[in-house]
């Protein structure tokens, strides 16, 4: 039903049921808020939203709108009231912008210059404070949190993780860890949603790009750079491109004017992946071994079976992701190829991920190569820093191409950025390996967007494959629920393949994706479900124009496995490209 | 020893019936004394309630005590009467001498600090009481002598 009403004397019509605050953006008129964001419910935190009807000051964010009503959302009373909210939020919060990893892309700061705040109104009171890095994927720093909440809805309610909390109450409140324990000490599963979401500088991703200007000053060492499907449908929103655009060509551009000696591409590694992963599939489905499996290039999902579901690690793929893959290559078959000491080789994984920097060293089998895999994960908005210190101009840079071997790629790997894409990769190649023949369609609609659950059945050849994708880890409960009540009962099982990415719409909207203040896009800015689509459809679209779109007839690949890995799966293939999992604590 | 520990016992007796975490930890506290770490695990794996929010319960009330308290429970009250005659500084000087702050104990368990509202003999205020005996007209100075007289019974016992 639709619903008439005034705000600010524009005439305004939408569904029953949307916020005032929803409303007014349809009108262009941009209420401020610190608590509110597209991805997580109302929660009357901040206080910056009020608005009038009726001469009565109302929460915008959860006043829902109403036949009739009017609605005045600036004037001086309300223009006062939020300078004075924001003086009180302000007034527990350090000042110290220039040294914030946040600085230029904050929430907080915004609201403060849109106020004009220039000087402290109210008398601060900056309670001493301890920064917990202890994951070395995200770090908090209690001084900077304002308490909004955003990060505990999305631990607990949405990803279902709940290693945030509230803990105490009134201003002794503190974000953090039950009983204040450190993150690495909690269920984190280091995915990074809290800090995707984080309006100021108080959750962000653990910095690592000094690490990488030394390792790249060092003239002994050999640097290889690859790149994640995902960073490249979103870095150009750091440089003023519009969101999904696809810069790979001035991606590469850029990395080796950073000065990386070679520049790969994870995609590679997600074709490597799929042969593998398709290959194992098949055989377990086959054997009835340990159905259904579950695919496993999400370190933040793989941490979460781990931890919550220890009973069903047998249920993982064993293959690693796409660019620890690419690590073991480098150090092994690629350095022989080129004459370089695999000791003095480092390589570097530019990625959407925060989660990803845990996985570099979260099991022995990520030193498959007798060194780490891989050296040092960055995130995107990592990488987004490097290129502004390296000073070059991005928005100039000419298209340029990946280094061989570990560079070239098809459709299918690309589309491992985005929630149904590896499962829908992995289809292509195991229809060809069961059957000798390509699939006629290459996409399954049934598994497109951004559903929670996804499910499908595929026809191979008269066998009936049940598949299922999950996007969003909180999601995943209801289908572990009817794989154990069906296991329980004797019965068949309901899916045979289950593809899971923590973060809604996967990884193109991971936990170290740009965080960008677009003007004149709807505010909050950073990540929502249009971002989403926009970030998919970039990948989806390179899929779609892609001369190759099945990763078995990737010609690198086979060579790869002509020259050094043998067949997939065995001997080497399997020592290099497959990992172990064990249980881990939920607290330590 | 989930299954045998008291916490275990009374949250399972609570597990079926929705929104009892709070009469579980109350209940708790009432046979033990306080909630610790190990009673909020086990109340989380026999109710199935994540530990995050078992914390977010036991820290928002000042009621809930988290760890064993002192043997010697130090109230000095900060009711209007004994504040304004200066118990704050008294309330400060026991922070000082025992290191700990309002609501812990001692790590030695020896001694544990909590504030009052009125101990209903403003007469004598500032007031003090220390496991059920009262120090009337205190001042910071008395401090020192009152913990020492507490060491020497406990030592004596």
């Amino acid at each position: 039903m639709m619903v008439k009403l005034k705000i600010d004397n524009f005439d305004v019509e939408v569904e029953s049921g949307t916020s005032i605050l929803d409303a007014a953006r349809k009108v262009h008129i941009d209420i401020p808020t610190l608590c509110k964001h597209p991805d997580v419910d109302p929660s009357a935190g901040c206080g910056m939203c009020i608005v009038k009807v009726g001469g009565r000051i109302l929460r915008s964010c959860c006043t829902p709108v109403a036949e009739g009503m009017e609605v005045v959302t600036n004037d001086a009373e309300l223009q006062e009231t939020r300078k004075t909210v924001l003086e009180l939020i302000l007034s527990n919060h350090p000042n110290y912008c220039l040294k914030c990893a946040r600085s230029g892309q904050c929430e907080l700061q915004d609201l403060a210059m849109r106020f004009g705040v220039d000087h402290d109104e109210i008398r601060k009171i900056l309670a001493p404070t301890e920064i917990d890095e202890s994951t070395q994927a995200i770090v908090l720093d209690p001084a900077k949190c304002i308490v909004c909440g955003r990060c505990v809805d999305i631990c607990q309610n949405q990803q279902n993780v709940w290693a945030l909390s509230y803990q105490n109450r009134g201003l002794a409140t503190k974000i953090t860890g039950a009983n204040d324990a450190d993150l690495a000490n909690t269920p984190c599963i280091k995915c990074g949603q809290c800090a995707a979401h984080c309006p100021t500088g108080a959750i962000v991703e653990y910095d690592e790009t000094q690490k990488v200007w030394d390792m790249l000053k060092d003239k002994e060492l050999f640097t290889v750079v690859q790149i994640a499907p995902a960073v490249r449908v979103a870095l150009g929103e750091e440089f003023g491109y519009d969101f999904g655009e696809n810069l790979t060509g001035k991606i590469y551009a850029a990395l080796r004017r950073i000065g990386f000696n070679k520049v790969f591409d994870t995609n590679f590694g997600a074709d490597l992946t799929i042969i593998e992963e398709a290959s194992e599939f098949v055989r377990r489905f086959s054997e009835k071994d340990n159905l259904p499996m579950f695919t496993s290039c999400c370190p933040a999902w793989v941490d979460y079976v781990e931890k919550y579901y220890p009973e069903n690690i047998s249920n993982l793929s064993t293959c690693k992701s796409p660019h620890q893959m690419v690590g073991a290559v480098a150090k092994t078959y690629y350095a022989q190829k080129a004459g370089v000491s695999p000791d003095k080789m480092r390589v570097i994984s530019i990625m959407p991920c925060t989660a990803k920097k845990w996985e570099a060293h979260r099991h022995e089998t990520m030193s498959s190569s007798g060194y780490q895999d891989v050296d040092v994960v960055l995130t995107t908005r990592e990488l987004a820093k490097m290129i502004r210190q390296a000073g070059i101009n991005f928005k100039g840079l000419p298209e340029e191409v990946a280094d061989n071997p570990l560079g070239e790629y098809s459709g299918a790997a690309t589309i491992f950025g985005v929630t149904g894409g590896v499962m829908t990769a992995a289809l292509r190649t195991a229809y060809f390996y069961i059957t000798g023949q390509e699939l006629g369609m290459l996409n399954f609609a049934e598994i497109d967007g951004l559903d929670g659950i996804k499910a499908a059945e595929v026809d191979i050849n008269g066998t009936k494959i049940r598949i299922a994708v999950v996007n969003g880890v909180g999601n995943v409960e209801e289908v572990m629920s009817a794989i154990r009540e069906a296991a329980t009962n004797g019965e068949e099982l309901p899916y045979h393949f289950v593809e899971v990415m923590a973060c809604r719409g996967g990884c193109i909207a991971g936990g170290g994706q740009p965080k960008v203040m677009m003007h004149g896009l709807p505010k909050p800015w950073g990540i929502n479900d249009e971002i989403r689509k926009l970030r998919s459809k970039g990948l989806n679209d390179e899929d779609e124009e892609a001369k190759n779109r099945l990763s078995h007839h990737n010609k690198s690949i086979k060579q790869v496995y002509d020259e050094f890995l043998g067949k997939a799966g065995e001997g080497k293939a399997h020592e290099l490209l497959h990992t172990k999992y064990r249980q881990r604590d939920l607290y330590k | 020893m989930v299954e045998t520990s008291q916490a275990a016992q009374i949250a399972n007796k609570w597990r079926k019936k929705r929104g009892s975490l709070i009469m579980a930890l109350h209940e708790i506290q009432d046979v033990k004394g306080y909630v610790d770490w190990q009673d909020a695990v086990d109340v989380s794996l026999c109710m199935g309630i994540p530990l995050a929010r078992i914390y977010e319960v036991l820290t928002f009330y000042n009621f809930f005590k988290l760890e064993a308290p002192g043997k010697a429970v130090i109230s000095v009250c900060t009711g209007t009467a004994c504040y304004l005659k200066g118990n704050d500084k008294v309330l400060e000087k026991f922070k000082a001498e025992l290191g700990i702050n309002e609501g812990e104990s001692t790590p030695d368990r020896m001694f544990h600090l909590q504030s009052v509202r009125c101990v209903g003999c403003c007469g004598l205020a500032p007031v003090c009481v220390v496991n059920g005996k009262t120090y009337g007209r205190m001042t910071p100075d008395m401090v020192p002598q009152i913990l020492e007289e507490w060491r020497q019974a406990f030592k004596e016992n």
